[in-house]
């Protein structure tokens, strides 16, 4: 049976660790490849790194970073931020990367969605979105969740799948840093009206909540950051845990 | 030991070269043949689309020789299926290694592609040690091979389907053993070793 993969995200700026809490006020959290190696020992599934920084000088280096993790880490990774053009695509997947995560560029420029899946495949692309429930609707959210669209949660993800993404992350605004829970009721019904898998994102706290996720949610994977950086849920017991609930776990 | 990685236009075969480097091999990712005809072990991975994919390789007669190799050959995922002999992908031809055909995984069930940690069910102990039966390993693909009599180990997604396989000199994963942790470095090692 496939397993649900739990995911820790790491936070990069300028080549460190970082972890944005409600997308504000960042700390350092250490280093990116030592951190991801040490999540693979513990039986992570998969590692998201997601540039923050992004300047044009910072992509460069981000590169080299690439290089270096998938040098060292021998499970798969996506890696995300300041993708705004297929060449930025091209650079991380031959510095290693599994994956690339596009979020704003793709609500700029939706052909994006197709020329990155078209050139590299459609495993290659995540596509994420942030999204907020305010007027009953989940509003789809750009820069860091910084300026709102017209974009609506559901017919976007709707709209990226068939233009060839071949993921979708969903990271809940309303739930995003506040530890109470993923959005499990918009998970079931994003995961419902997709056929590509969906990782949940933004709430994490609880070992339940990642049960919820999996069952309520029927999300395929989970994200989370500081719950595993500051080692508040190691990945280990997590993993015993949900298997204890019968939930598939590597 | 020369190992060689066959390179053509298909994705992460970066990752593939970085992971023998984790086992302590140094190998040389080439398109040319007689660097590919002079290694002890040559490895066709793969991330890509099936009828581009046989395109370039045809181009360059890489199908021709590959077929021709008479050394070990590992084939990672798309490779395991350019290693048949059609898929239903771009309805393309293909090198014809296993005598198989690849198939699309069925609409309305689980999410497609297959993406992530499964188990392997059954293995046949050469290229997949025996002792990781049941062990997860990762996959991502939206066609699969049927069971035949060339498959060398299973895993069920829907439908139960070749994760491993093997005829003489030749071997496959549709799973990626250079992202398959721990385990997926024992497969490595033992292709190595074969």
């Amino acid at each position: 049976m496939l397993a649900k993969r739990i995911i820790p995200c790491l936070d990069i700026r300028n080549g460190k660790t970082v972890k944005g809490i409600m997308f504000e006020n960042v700390v350092d959290v250490g280093d990116p490849v030592e951190l991801g190696a040490k999540y693979a020992r513990d039986g992570a599934d998969e590692l998201v790194y997601l540039d923050i920084t992004a300047t044009h000088e910072g992509r460069k280096l981000f590169a080299d970073l690439v290089r270096r993790i998938s040098e060292h880490l021998n499970i798969p990774f996506t890696v995300g931020g300041g993708i705004d053009r297929v060449e930025d695509a091209e650079l991380l997947l031959s510095a290693g990367a599994d994956k690339v995560s596009i979020n704003s560029s793709a609500v700029r420029d939706p052909g994006l969605v197709d020329r990155i899946a078209g050139g590299f495949g459609n495993q290659f692309l995540v596509v994420a979105i942030d999204a907020q429930w305010q007027d009953d609707r989940w509003t789809v959210f750009i820069n860091g969740g910084r300026i709102p669209t017209d974009r609506e949660l559901f017919s976007w993800a709707r709209e990226v799948q068939e233009r060839g993404a071949g993921e979708i992350l969903f990271t809940s605004m309303n739930h995003d840093g506040t530890k109470n829970g993923f959005a499990c009721d918009a998970l079931r019904e994003l995961s419902g009206q997709l056929t590509i898998p969906v990782i949940a994102s933004g709430g994490a706290g609880r070992k339940e909540h990642f049960v919820e996720v999996f069952e309520r949610g029927m999300a395929d994977a989970a994200l989370a950051a500081s719950i595993f950086h500051y080692n508040e849920i190691p990945v280990p017991e997590l993993k015993e845990y949900l298997k204890k609930n019968n939930i598939i776990i590597r | 030991m020369k190992v060689a990685i066959i390179k053509y236009n298909a994705g992460n075969i970066r990752s593939v070269d970085h992971a023998l480097k984790r086992v302590g091999v140094e190998a040389l990712v080439t398109d040319d043949h007689k660097a590919i005809l002079a290694a002890d072990r040559v490895i066709f991975p793969g991330v890509g689309e099936a009828a581009t994919t046989m395109k370039y390789l045809k181009e360059r007669e890489l199908d021709r020789l590959l077929k021709e190799l008479t050394s070990p050959v590992l084939g990672i995922c798309l490779g395991q299926q350019l290693m048949c002999s059609w898929s239903e992908e771009g309805d393309t031809p293909c090198i014809g290694i296993f005598d198989q055909p690849v198939k699309r995984f069925p609409e309305g069930g689980l999410k497609v592609p297959h993406m992530g940690w499964n188990s392997l069910d059954r293995v046949n102990g050469e290229l997949v040690p025996s002792e990781l039966k049941g062990t997860y390993v990762y996959f991502v693909h939206s066609y699969y091979v049927p069971i035949g009599e060339d498959t060398a180990a299973e895993t069920t997604y829907m439908v139960p389907f070749s994760a491993a396989m093997q005829r003489g000199n030749f071997y496959a994963t549709q799973f990626h053993p250079e992202k398959s942790g721990d385990p997926g470095e024992l497969i490595l090692k033992q292709f190595l070793k074969l």
